[in-house]
């Protein structure tokens, strides 16, 4: 067992390697890559594809999913939904083989060594192969397992989070589309909590209007789940990417937070005075900008990046990124303003007929 | 609540004690009923980055050169497209501008096709041409450092006689003075030969920058062209090679004991203090003609006459290098930080855009050089020797009674000079009484007088009726007036204690104000402390290695006190209107020159 092992069934993020990618998926991969990039990427590691097949193999599951799946009529949206939730307990009744599960343990053993913290708090996560899954924001947010903390618990999500490839849509959008459903497969990854002040997304380039010198920040108290769901109204910088100087900051009335409550994860009101607190000191707006432009010159294009800022009593702080994807909407676009190549003469010509306003900088500005 | 309009400048009226102000100025830059309808229709700023106290009447020679001049170059040599000059007003005592555009849209594309022709020339030029302007600039100089004034004999040289010269004292200070009056009309001519073009291309590059990169911050633009070794910060290095070698020859000590004139004697008594007062004096001469203002005033101190200002900065060097700390400017890092961002905008364009951004880029270097060392030659260099042969001028009148003190000369108007000339010399050939001494003196004291009682006004930023929109690009770049400041100006001074303005200079610094009224005060600076002040001159630089940031009223990103900041790495905020007039000594204030925003704290 290990990641030089074709069938491995766990792959340490820092054990990634190019070759790992079909087996760990995007979201494993990404995060794989970043820490080799030696992004501050919380540790952690990927349950892989083989350890899905394997495990569904092992029980004959496949042609039990094969069985239910076969007359059905994704039309029929009652019928779709009694289905998925057939596949989704023969997924959660195969569980993980006992050396999967092994594999599991000893993993997650590892990484509370690493950290030196028994019963280490995890997130689990799906992390899709292809496009056999809908899309990644629908996946991201259905699958999702925070403040994970034990071996049996760690194993018992990695299976939830399979069983997820049979919610109502996922199933539906494999048979609109033809993807055959003894195909699919499913890599997890499971990866150190971190406990942010604020959390929330990094954009390397303004998706208002496509400017690339931009990075713009959506960020909210507590986990990041609140800014990705959107049941959060966010605080909003805009930062230059070249020198780092903010140039827009937008506090929003923030609603609530998503925060632990013992050991569980918990929506949170918030007061008043704190929901129109600045979640983000300017050196912190500043270090996630770095880093996010970090990722993008590593990805070699635009990113879309998580981030969260975890703080001490003493006001230190430090960024972790949780994901980094490519952005899709601007970055396929062709992005010149220039018509040709136009004469230095006939651009001040035009400048002198059409002057830009010279913007003062505005003061932080409070909705 | 807000106004919608400033004052009429009819309704403006005379303060108590400045009575009878007009008389110090010409008639043509009153306001009057004669052209009321006009001047009643037009927005009026105040000119607080150049002019920012009440005009001694001499004093206004070199602006209404300036403004001439400036106007000349956008209006009928190089008929930039849409915009006439500046047309200016003085109301008690106080400077106020009005941009002129071309008023018929009809007349722009003629414009256009021979401002490609005649733009297209020097811009097609530059280097070559920048390099005869050093050339004409310090000639225009030489002839004004060989004006001689000298006091009338009372018996021509025997010379004059056996020369045959044919002509004597009476024609050579009448002749001086016009032709001091001419070379200084000259040396303003060149100044403005390149400063539109300059900020004309410079506003391209802005643009373009502001549409390729929406959000780019203008700080960003403005660093990708910074950086360039000019001649204005020359003065500051000379200190600094100064303070360098006197301790190297172990004269650390001496030159920082006393007064400046003991501690050359001290130096010049101990081992190699004869060399460091050779470097010493070549030292001096240009570099140490160089204002602690604008160089406008008469009053603005010359380092030149006043040496105690570069001594002290001298010995904050020498200091700083006894401790062990670093005194060079940061050029290269501003160089190696300009290049690094310029390739990192570059990266992200594509297509043409690459290409665009990269001409522009490149022009606005090649013209920023003379943006930035124009000033040295000019309004330090130029106006300091004019300063001084004025004086030189004076100190005959002085001699015959006219007045007493050697400044008086500049309490008259300059076409009252010659009235006073004439009547000197001609009592002079004469060997009669002039009537001057009995004529002057009452003058120039009342004169005085109007100018305190003016300096008392509190003159409004601007007057009459603000335009919906400001984009003339001179007024923006170099005054820095947008429709956001009209709209401060217009609110008055914020209630929280929060002054925003331009972010002129990146970093965030908090300390204690120290607030500056005139150049004098500059002495009173004290390490880390926060200067805040109407506008800054360049030859501030030295203070600024002691400050931890700099406010000001008024400027631009363009404006001297950004580019300084700009260069030597200090934390600024420009452009605040009330700064001076919100912050007290002794208060602790933030200054965000990241955002452009003062806060005081305390």
């Amino acid at each position: 067992m290990g990641a030089n092992d074709e069938h491995a069934r766990i792959v340490f993020f820092d054990e990634y390697e190019d070759r790992h990618h079909p087996i760990v998926g995007g979201k494993c991969a990404s995060l794989g890559a970043m820490t080799k990039a030696a992004l501050p990427v919380p540790s952690g590691f990927a349950v892989t594809t083989h350890a899905f097949a394997q495990s569904l193999d092992d029980a004959g599951a496949p042609a039990a999913l094969q069985r239910i799946l076969d007359q059905l009529d994704v039309r029929d949206l009652a019928a779709l939904s009694t289905a998925s939730a057939a596949c989704r307990h023969v997924v959660a009744g195969a569980g993980a083989t006992s050396a999967t599960a092994d594999a599991i343990r000893t993993a997650y053993a590892q990484l509370c060594a690493k950290r030196g913290i028994a019963d280490l708090p995890v997130a689990v996560r799906s992390s899709a192969t292809a496009e056999d899954q809908p899309d990644a924001s629908f996946a991201g947010q259905q699958d999702t397992y925070l403040w994970i903390r034990g071996a049996d618990a760690v194993v018992d999500h990695v299976v939830q989070c399979w069983a997820s490839l049979f919610t109502d849509r996922a199933v539906s959008y494999r048979q609109e589309n033809g993807y055959p459903h003894d195909d699919v497969a499913m890599s997890v990854a499971v990866q150190e909590m971190v406990l942010p002040k604020a959390a929330g997304v990094a954009f390397t380039l303004n998706p208002i209007n496509g400017d690339r010198s931009a990075i713009v920040i959506d960020s909210a108290f507590g986990l990041g789940e609140s800014v990705v769901s959107g049941t959060v109204t966010p605080d909003n910088y805009v930062i230059d990417k070249v020198i780092f100087e903010i140039s827009r900051r937008t506090v929003s009335a923030k609603e609530m937070e998503v925060v632990l409550d013992g050991d569980r994860v918990v929506h949170r009101d918030l007061d008043a005075t704190r929901s129109t607190t600045p979640s983000l000191t300017d050196p912190q707006i500043k270090a996630i900008a770095r880093l996010a432009r970090q990722a993008e010159k590593h990805f070699g294009r635009p990113q879309d990046v998580e981030w969260a800022v975890t703080e001490s009593e003493d006001g230190a702080f430090v960024v972790h990124l949780l994901q980094s994807r490519p952005e899709t909407v601007w970055s396929n676009k062709p992005r010149t303003v220039s018509t040709g190549v136009t004469s230095v003469m006939d651009g001040i010509v035009k400048s002198l007929l059409t002057p830009v306003k010279v913007t003062n900088a505005t003061p932080p500005e409070h909705s | 609540m807000s106004k919608t309009r400033f004052d009429s400048p009819f309704s403006v009226t005379t303060p108590p004690g400045a009575e009878g102000w007009e008389e110090m100025y010409s008639y043509s830059l009153l306001f009057s009923e004669q052209r009321r309808a006009y001047e009643d229709s037009m927005f009026w700023f105040r000119d607080a980055v150049h002019l920012p106290t009440v005009m001694p009447p001499f004093d206004m020679t070199l602006v209404q050169f300036a403004f001439a001049s400036l106007g000349q170059y956008n209006s009928r040599h190089y008929m930039v497209p849409p915009a006439n000059g500046i047309d200016v007003r003085i109301l008690n005592g106080w400077m106020y501008l009005t941009p002129i555009p071309v008023a018929d849209p009809a007349d722009i594309p003629a414009r256009v096709e021979h401002f490609m022709e005649r733009a297209g020339f020097y811009f097609g030029n530059w280097n070559e041409l920048e390099e005869k302007w050093i050339v004409k600039a310090k000639d225009v100089i030489a002839r004004l450092e060989a004006i001689e004034f000298d006091p009338l004999p009372d018996m021509v040289p025997i010379e004059v006689v056996t020369s045959a010269r044919g002509k004597s004292n009476m024609y050579d200070l009448t002749h001086g003075y016009h032709q001091l009056i001419d070379v200084a009309l000259e040396l303003w001519q060149y100044h403005f030969e390149f400063l539109n073009l300059g900020y004309a291309a410079y506003l391209d590059y802005f643009g373009f920058c502001k549409q390729v990169f929406p959000s780019i911050p203008d700080l960003a633009i403005a660093k990708m062209v910074a950086g360039i070794e000019v001649d204005l910060f020359r003065p500051d290095e000379e200190l600094r090679k100064l303070a360098r070698s006197a301790v190297a020859k172990g004269l650390g000590e001496a030159v920082c004991e006393g007064s400046v004139d003991a501690a050359l004697a001290k130096v010049r008594a101990l081992p190699n203090g004869e060399t460091w007062l050779a470097e010493y004096q070549a030292a001096k001469y240009p570099w140490f003609n160089y204002s602690n203002g604008s160089g406008f005033y008469h009053t603005d101190a010359v380092w030149a006459e006043r040496l105690d200002i570069p001594f002290s900065f001298m010995r904050g060097y020498i200091r700083k290098l006894q401790n062990n700390e670093e005194i060079d400017t940061p050029t290269a890092q501003v160089i190696a930080e300009r290049d690094r961002i310029s390739a990192e905008y570059l990266d992200l364009l594509d297509g043409d855009d690459k290409a665009n951004f990269e001409a522009k880029l490149g022009l606005s270097r090649t013209v920023f050089h003379y943006v930035e060392n124009h000033n040295f030659y000019v309004e330090h260099w130029g106006h300091s020797v004019m300063w001084r042969k004025m004086r030189a001028l004076s100190s005959v009148f002085v001699k015959e009674g006219f007045w007493h003190d050697t400044d008086d000369i500049f309490m008259l108007r300059k076409e009252e000079i010659p009235d006073a000339l004439s009547d000197m010399t001609f009592a002079w050939a004469a060997g009669t009484t002039p009537r001057g001494p009995s004529h002057w003196p009452d003058i120039v004291a009342k004169r005085r007088r109007i100018m305190d009682a003016c300096q008392k006004w509190d003159a409004p930023p601007a007057l009459g009726i603000p335009p919906e929109v400001v984009n003339e690009p001179f007024t923006i770049m170099l005054w820095g007036i947008t429709s956001d400041s009209i709209q401060k100006w217009l609110g008055g001074v914020s209630a929280d204690g929060g002054l925003s303005g331009f972010a002129a200079s990146p970093g965030v610094v908090e300390g204690i104000a120290r607030v500056l009224t005139n150049a004098e005060q500059v002495a009173d600076i004290q390490d880390g402390e926060i200067l805040v002040a109407p506008l800054t001159a360049p030859s501030w630089a030295p203070v600024f290695r002691r400050l931890a940031g700099t406010v000001t009223d008024s400027g631009g990103m363009m404006s001297h006190a950004a580019i300084v900041c700009r260069e030597y790495g200090l934390p600024a905020v420009t452009g605040t209107a009330f700064a001076t007039k919100q912050i007290k000594t002794g208060m602790r204030v933030r200054v965000d020159g990241d955002n452009g925003v003062v806060t005081i704290l305390s």
